[in-house]
C-alpha cells in the first residue's frame, strides 16, 4: 500500500508539470501588453516599463518564464497580480468560499443522489425508476448556466426563499448555488446508482442474503448498496475537483467571490499569473482527490490490493 | 446458445472419476465457453447487435422522442426561413425594446427591439454546427490516440496516458474558456476546436479500452496469421468493436457541447456578436431577468430542448446496444 | 391440496415430514416467453434423511428449491401453483416476516458457486456471524466467536486467523465451508445443497460431500441434495428423485432407483454412465436433447427421445405418449414413476 502511494505520487508529478505548462502555454499568449493594463490610464516611462517587464520574467522566452514560475511555486510564491498582491494572498482568501460551495454541493449530490438511484434501482420500470429516469434527463439536459436563472427566478424572485446573488446572507446564500453547482452531478450520481444497485441486485451474493433471511432492508441497504456505492465512490471523488473547477459559471452568475469568480475576474483583466494560479490550485486539487479515491477503492473493495 | 451446449445432450461427458450425467460443464465453464465463441464470431455478433439494436429503438419512445425532436431543430438550422417570416437582425421598433409575447411576436422582442421568435429560431443553426464540429473533432483525436495506446500499448500507451490526464486535470469549461479567452477572433471554428481540445479525453479511453479487450481475441489472431496489414487489422476487426460505445457516447456529446458552446458564450467568451446564438441571447437578457424574463426564457427552453433531443437518443441507444441491459 | 403424494417412508427417518413440497408450479415470464419450469411437483424431507433431486440442467431442481427458499428473482419468476409447508404450515402464503424466520433456522441453502454467493466486501467472519447478529440480536464480538466456532466446526484450518479473510482469499473448497458453515450457524432443520461440489475439483467434491455426510448426522437434519452428479447421489441419498422438464419422473430408495429404474428416462441416465457392471461395453446416450421449457412437449414430456414411446395406434386408449400427461404412480411398493408403460417395459 505504502509502495502503490509512493508510486501514484510519483506519476501524479509529471501531470501536474504538464498541466501548468499547459495553461502557462495558454496564458502566455494572451492578447494585449500587460505591462499597458497594468499601467491603465497613467503614462509609463520606459525606464519604469523596461522595469516591470524584467519584475515580471516578460522579456524571456515562454519555458525559461516557466521554470522561473516553477521554481517560485516549489517555494509557495505565486507571483502577484498587477496590483503588486501575492497570488497565494488572493487563494487563500477565496479558496474557502470555493470549498464550502463544492463541499455542499458534494454532500447534495451524494445524499439525494444515492437515495433517488435507490429508489429507482430496486425495481426497474416502477414509477419511482422512472420518475428518476425522467427527472435526471432533464437535469442533465439543461446547461448549469440556466439552471442557475432558473432557481434564480423561481426560488429567488418569485418565491423570494433565498438570495439570488451575493454572500451576505451566510448560509442561506450557498444553498441555491449548491444546488446548481450539484445537480449535474447529482442526475449521474443517481443513475450510477442506479445502475449499480439493478446490476448488483442480480449477483449471487444478494440471493444468499435473502437465504440467509436477512429483511429486505438489509439485503439492499447493507449487501447491495456497499457493492454498489464502489463506482459511485469513485465518480464522486473525481467530481469534487470538477465542481471547484466548475464553480466558474455558477460563482459568476451568483456573483460569489470564489476562486471561480477569480479565475473569470482575471481572465477579463488579463493577469496570468492570478489565472494560472489558481487553475494550478484547481488540478491540483484533481489530482489529489482522484489519488484520495484510489486509495479508498481497497478500503471499500477488499479484493483490490495495491502491492 | 453455443454449439457446445446444443451438443451437451447427446454427448455424456465425464466428471473426473464419478459418473456423470451429460452436462457436466460447471456454470463457469459455460460462461467462458460463451464468451470465447462470441469472440470468435465478433462479426457476426456486430451484425446482430444493430440489426437487434435497430428493431428496439424503432419501438422506443425515448428514441422517438428524441429523433423526432432532433429532426424539429435540424430543419431550424438548415432552413430557419420555414419557421418564420421575420428577419432576425431587422429592428422592427426600438420602442418595442424587451416587449413581452404576443400574438404579432410570439416570443415578444428582444432589447432592440427586433423579433425574438426568429433570433431564437435562427440561433439553432449555430448550436448544430459547433456541436457536431466539435464531436468530430474530438473523434478525430479520440479514436486516433486511442488506437495508438491500445494497439501498440508500452512506451506509448503511458505517455498518451499521461497526456490524458493533464488535458483531464482541466474540465471542458474551464480548459476551452481559458483558451478561447487568448483568441481574438472567435467563431464557430474556433470555439469547436476549443472544445475538441479540451473534451477528447472520454473517447480516447473508450476506444482504447476497446482496443485493448480485443486486440488479442482469436478472430483478430487470425486475421494476423493470415497477413492483414495492421491498418487492415485495426480498421477492419478492432475499430468496429468500438462503434457502438463511441456511437453512443458522441449522441450524448454533441448535446453536452452545445450546452458548453451555448456557456462559453454566455460567459463572453465563446461566439461573438453579430452571431446569433442562445448562449448571447441569454447573456444579453440576464440583466433584464427580473421584468423581461422571456429574454432568458426562450432561448434556454430551445438549449435544453435541443440538448435533450441529443441526451434521448444517446440513452435509448445504449439500452438497445447494450446486450446486459436486454 | 389435490393430490398429496406423500412417498412411502423407506428411509427409516424417524417423525413427520419437516418439509412438504406440493404440487409446486413455478413459471418465468420472459420477453420471448412462457417458460414453465416448475410442473408440478410433491416430495417431503423428513428430519436425518437426504433427498437427492437429480437432472439435468434446465430440468426445474434448482428453481424448485429456490422456490421452497423464497429466493426466486421475481419478476421474472413465479410460483404459480402449489404449496410448500414447512412444519404443516404453507411458506407460500405466511407473512414475509414469518418466511424470513424460516430461512435461517428452519432452512437454509448452500450454493453451487461459493466465489459469487458470498459478498466480496465483507469478511467471512462477518457473512457467517450475520446469522447471529440478524437472528439472534447477538453482539459483534459474540458473532465473531460463533463464526470462528463454526469454521473450525466445517474444518477450516487456521479458523482463528482467518476470520477477518474476504471470500476471494480462500480456495473453491475452503469457500464453499465458509458457504455450508454459515448455512449451519443455526441449526436448520433443513439443509438444501444446490449442486455443492460441482465447482469443485473431484478430490474437494469428495471432502465437501464427507463434510455434508457427517454433519447431517451430527445434527439430525433433513438434506436435499439437487445435483446432476449420479456418483455423488449413489454415495449419500437416502431416497431419490429424478427431474424432467419440471416434473419428478420416477422417485425412490436409492439402491432400488439405480439397480431397476421404473421410467425410460432413468433407466437411459444409468446407461449413459460408466458403471462397473457395465465395463467394458458401449455406452449408450439418451438421443435428442432436453426440452426447451417454453415448449415443453404434449403428452409425457420425455416422448420425442423416449425408445419405448407409443404414439397413436401404438399406443392403448388414454395412454398415447404424445397425448396424454402420465401421472405420477405408484408402479412397485415404495416406488413412484411417470410412466405409462413403466410395467410393461421394467416387468412388475
Amino acid at each position: 500500500m505504502g509502495r502503490y502511494i509512493a508510486r501514484r505520487l510519483l506519476m501524479t508529478i509529471p501531470v501536474l508539470i504538464g498541466a501548468t505548462l499547459l495553461i502557462f502555454t495558454i496564458v502566455y499568449a494572451l492578447p494585449g501588453d500587460p505591462v499597458r493594463a497594468l499601467a491603465g490610464d497613467r503614462p509609463l516611462t520606459p525606464a519604469a516599463q523596461a522595469a516591470i517587464r524584467d519584475e515580471y520574467n516578460l522579456n524571456d522566452p515562454l519555458l525559461i518564464q516557466y521554470l522561473k514560475y516553477l521554481g517560485g511555486l516549489l517555494q509557495g510564491d505565486l507571483g502577484q497580480d498587477f496590483s503588486g498582491r501575492p497570488v497565494s494572498e488572493t487563494i487563500t482568501q477565496r479558496l474557502p468560499i470555493t470549498v464550502r460551495l463544492a463541499v455542499l454541493a458534494v454532500v447534495i449530490e451524494v445524499i439525494i443522489g444515492v437515495i433517488a438511484g435507490v429508489l429507482a434501482g430496486i425495481r426497474r420500470n416502477s414509477y419511482m425508476d422512472n420518475l428518476v429516469l425522467v427527472s435526471t434527463t432533464l437535469v442533465v439536459s439543461i446547461p448549469v448556466f440556466v439552471l442557475a436563472f432558473l432557481a434564480q427566478y423561481v426560488f429567488g424572485l418569485r418565491f423570494g426563499w433565498f438570495p439570488i446573488a451575493g454572500l451576505s446572507e451566510g448560509f442561506r446564500s450557498y444553498i441555491l448555488p449548491a444546488f446548481v453547482l450539484a445537480a449535474l452531478s447529482l442526475a449521474y450520481v443517481a443513475r450510477l446508482t442506479r445502475t449499480s444497485i439493478a446490476e448488483n441486485l442480480r449477483q449471487d451474493y444478494v440471493r444468499t442474503a435473502k437465504a440467509k433471511g436477512l429483511k429486505p432492508s438489509v439485503v439492499v441497504g447493507k449487501h447491495t448498496l456497499r457493492n454498489s456505492l464502489i463506482p459511485v465512490v469513485t465518480f464522486v471523488g473525481a467530481d469534487l475537483a470538477s465542481l471547484m473547477a466548475g464553480a466558474i459559471v455558477t460563482e459568476t452568475v451568483f456573483n460569489i467571490p470564489g476562486l471561480g469568480r477569480a479565475v473569470f475576474e482575471s481572465v477579463q483583466r488579463q493577469e496570468g499569473f492570478v489565472i494560472v494560479g489558481i487553475v494550478t490550485v484547481f488540478v491540483f486539487f484533481y489530482i489529489t482527490f482522484n489519488l484520495v479515491v484510489d486509495i479508498l477503492y481497497a478500503v471499500i473493495d477488499p479484493r483490490i490490493r495495491y502491492d | 446458445m453455443t454449439e457446445r451446449q446444443q451438443d451437451s445432450g447427446t454427448e455424456p461427458a465425464y466428471g473426473g472419476d464419478s459418473p456423470t450425467i451429460v452436462d457436466s460443464s460447471t456454470a463457469e465453464e459455460q460462461r467462458t465457453e460463451d464468451v470465447t465463441v462470441a469472440e470468435a464470431g465478433g462479426e457476426i455478433r456486430q451484425a446482430s447487435l444493430w440489426s437487434d439494436a435497430w428493431r428496439q429503438l424503432r419501438r422506443s419512445p425515448t428514441f422517438l422522442l428524441g429523433a423526432g425532436l432532433f429532426l424539429i431543430f435540424a430543419v431550424m438550422a438548415v432552413a430557419p426561413q420555414l419557421f418564420t417570416n421575420a428577419d432576425p437582425r431587422q429592428v422592427i421598433d426600438l420602442g418595442l425594446s424587451a416587449d413581452p409575447p404576443t400574438g404579432d411576436a410570439w416570443f415578444g422582442y428582444d432589447i432592440q427591439g427586433r423579433d425574438y421568435f426568429a433570433n431564437v429560431v435562427y440561433g439553432a443553426r449555430v448550436s448544430m454546427i459547433v456541436g457536431f464540429s466539435s464531436v468530430l473533432g474530438v473523434l478525430l483525436i479520440g479514436v486516433t490516440m486511442g488506437s495508438l495506446a491500445g494497439f501498440y500499448g508500452g512506451w506509448i500507451d503511458s505517455v498518451l496516458a499521461r497526456i490524458t490526464d493533464v488535458f483531464y486535470g482541466l474540465p471542458l469549461v474551464l480548459g476551452a474558456f481559458l483558451l478561447l479567452s487568448v483568441m481574438q477572433n472567435r467563431g464557430i471554428a474556433q470555439v469547436s476546436l476549443a472544445l475538441a481540445i479540451f473534451g477528447w479525453m472520454t473517447a480516447m479511453r473508450l476506444v482504447r479500452g476497446t482496443v485493448v479487450s480485443v486486440k488479442d481475441a482469436d478472430y483478430v489472431q487470425a486475421a494476423r496469421a493470415l497477413g492483414a496489414s495492421t491498418w487492415r487489422i485495426l480498421t477492419r476487426h478492432i475499430l468496429p468493436n468500438a462503434v457502438a460505445p463511441v456511437l453512443v457516447y458522441a449522441t450524448i456529446t454533441v448535446g453536452l457541447f452545445i450546452a458548453a458552446e451555448a456557456t462559453l458564450s454566455f460567459l463572453g467568451f465563446g461566439l461573438q456578436l453579430p452571431e446569433i446564438a442562445w448562449g448571447l441571447q441569454i447573456s444579453a437578457g440576464m440583466g433584464r431577468l427580473r421584468d423581461s424574463a422571456h429574454l432568458v426564457f426562450f432561448p434556454s427552453i430551445f438549449l435544453s430542448l435541443m440538448v435533450l433531443s441529443f441526451i434521448l437518443m444517446g440513452d435509448a441507444l445504449r439500452d438497445a446496444l447494450d446486450p446486459k441491459l436486454r | 391440496m389435490s393430490q398429496t403424494l406423500t412417498t412411502p417412508d423407506i428411509s427409516g427417518a424417524a417423525g413427520a415430514p419437516v418439509l412438504e413440497v406440493n404440487d409446486l408450479h413455478v413459471e418465468f415470464r420472459t420477453p420471448h416467453g412462457l417458460v414453465r419450469a416448475v410442473n408440478g411437483i410433491t416430495y417431503s424431507v423428513r428430519p436425518g434423511e437426504t433427498l437427492a433431486i437429480l437432472g439435468e440442467s434446465g430440468s426445474g431442481k434448482s428453481v424448485s428449491v429456490q422456490a421452497v427458499m423464497g429466493i426466486l428473482d421475481s419478476p421474472p419468476g413465479f410460483v404459480t401453483g402449489g404449496s410448500i409447508l414447512f412444519h404443516g404450515q404453507d411458506m407460500l402464503t405466511m407473512p414475509a416476516a414469518q418466511q424470513r424466520v424460516i430461512r435461517g433456522p428452519g432452512i437454509a441453502m448452500v450454493f453451487q458457486d461459493a466465489l459469487s454467493s458470498l459478498n466480496p466486501v465483507f469478511s467471512v467472519g462477518h457473512q457467517i456471524g450475520e446469522m447471529y447478529r440478524a437472528h439472534q440480536g447477538a453482539s459483534r464480538r459474540e458473532a465473531k466467536a460463533k463464526a470462528i466456532e463454526l469454521m473450525e466446526r466445517v474444518r477450516i484450518p487456521a479458523a482463528r486467523e482467518r476470520v477477518n479473510d474476504y471470500p476471494h482469499q480462500f480456495s473453491g473448497g475452503m469457500r464453499q465451508r465458509v458457504m455450508i458453515a454459515m448455512a449451519l450457524a443455526l441449526d436448520p432443520e433443513i439443509l438444501i445443497a444446490d449442486e455443492p461440489t460441482t465447482a469443485l475439483d473431484v478430490t474437494v467434491q469428495a471432502q465437501i460431500m464427507e463434510l455434508l455426510n457427517d454433519l447431517q448426522r451430527d445434527t439430525g437434519m433433513g438434506l436435499i441434495l439437487i445435483t446432476h452428479d449420479l456418483g455423488v447421489v449413489n454415495e449419500v441419498a437416502d431416497r431419490v428423485a429424478v427431474m424432467y422438464a419440471g416434473k419428478i419422473v420416477e422417485s425412490g430408495t436409492i439402491d432400488e432407483v439405480f439397480t431397476a429404474p421404473t421410467h425410460p428416462y432413468t433407466a437411459g441416465l444409468m446407461s449413459s454412465v460408466p458403471q462397473a457392471e457395465t465395463k467394458g461395453t458401449r455406452l449408450q446416450p439418451i438421443k435428442g436433447q432436453p426440452p426447451n421449457l417454453a415448449a415443453i412437449p404434449p403428452g409425457c414430456s420425455f416422448h420425442p427421445r423416449c425408445p419405448h414411446a407409443r404414439i397413436g395406434s401404438a399406443a392403448a386408449a388414454d395412454q398415447d405418449c404424445a397425448g396424454d400427461v402420465p401421472e405420477l404412480r405408484e408402479v412397485r411398493p415404495a416406488r413412484m414413476a411417470a410412466c405409462h408403460y413403466s410395467e410393461e417395459i421394467f416387468g412388475e
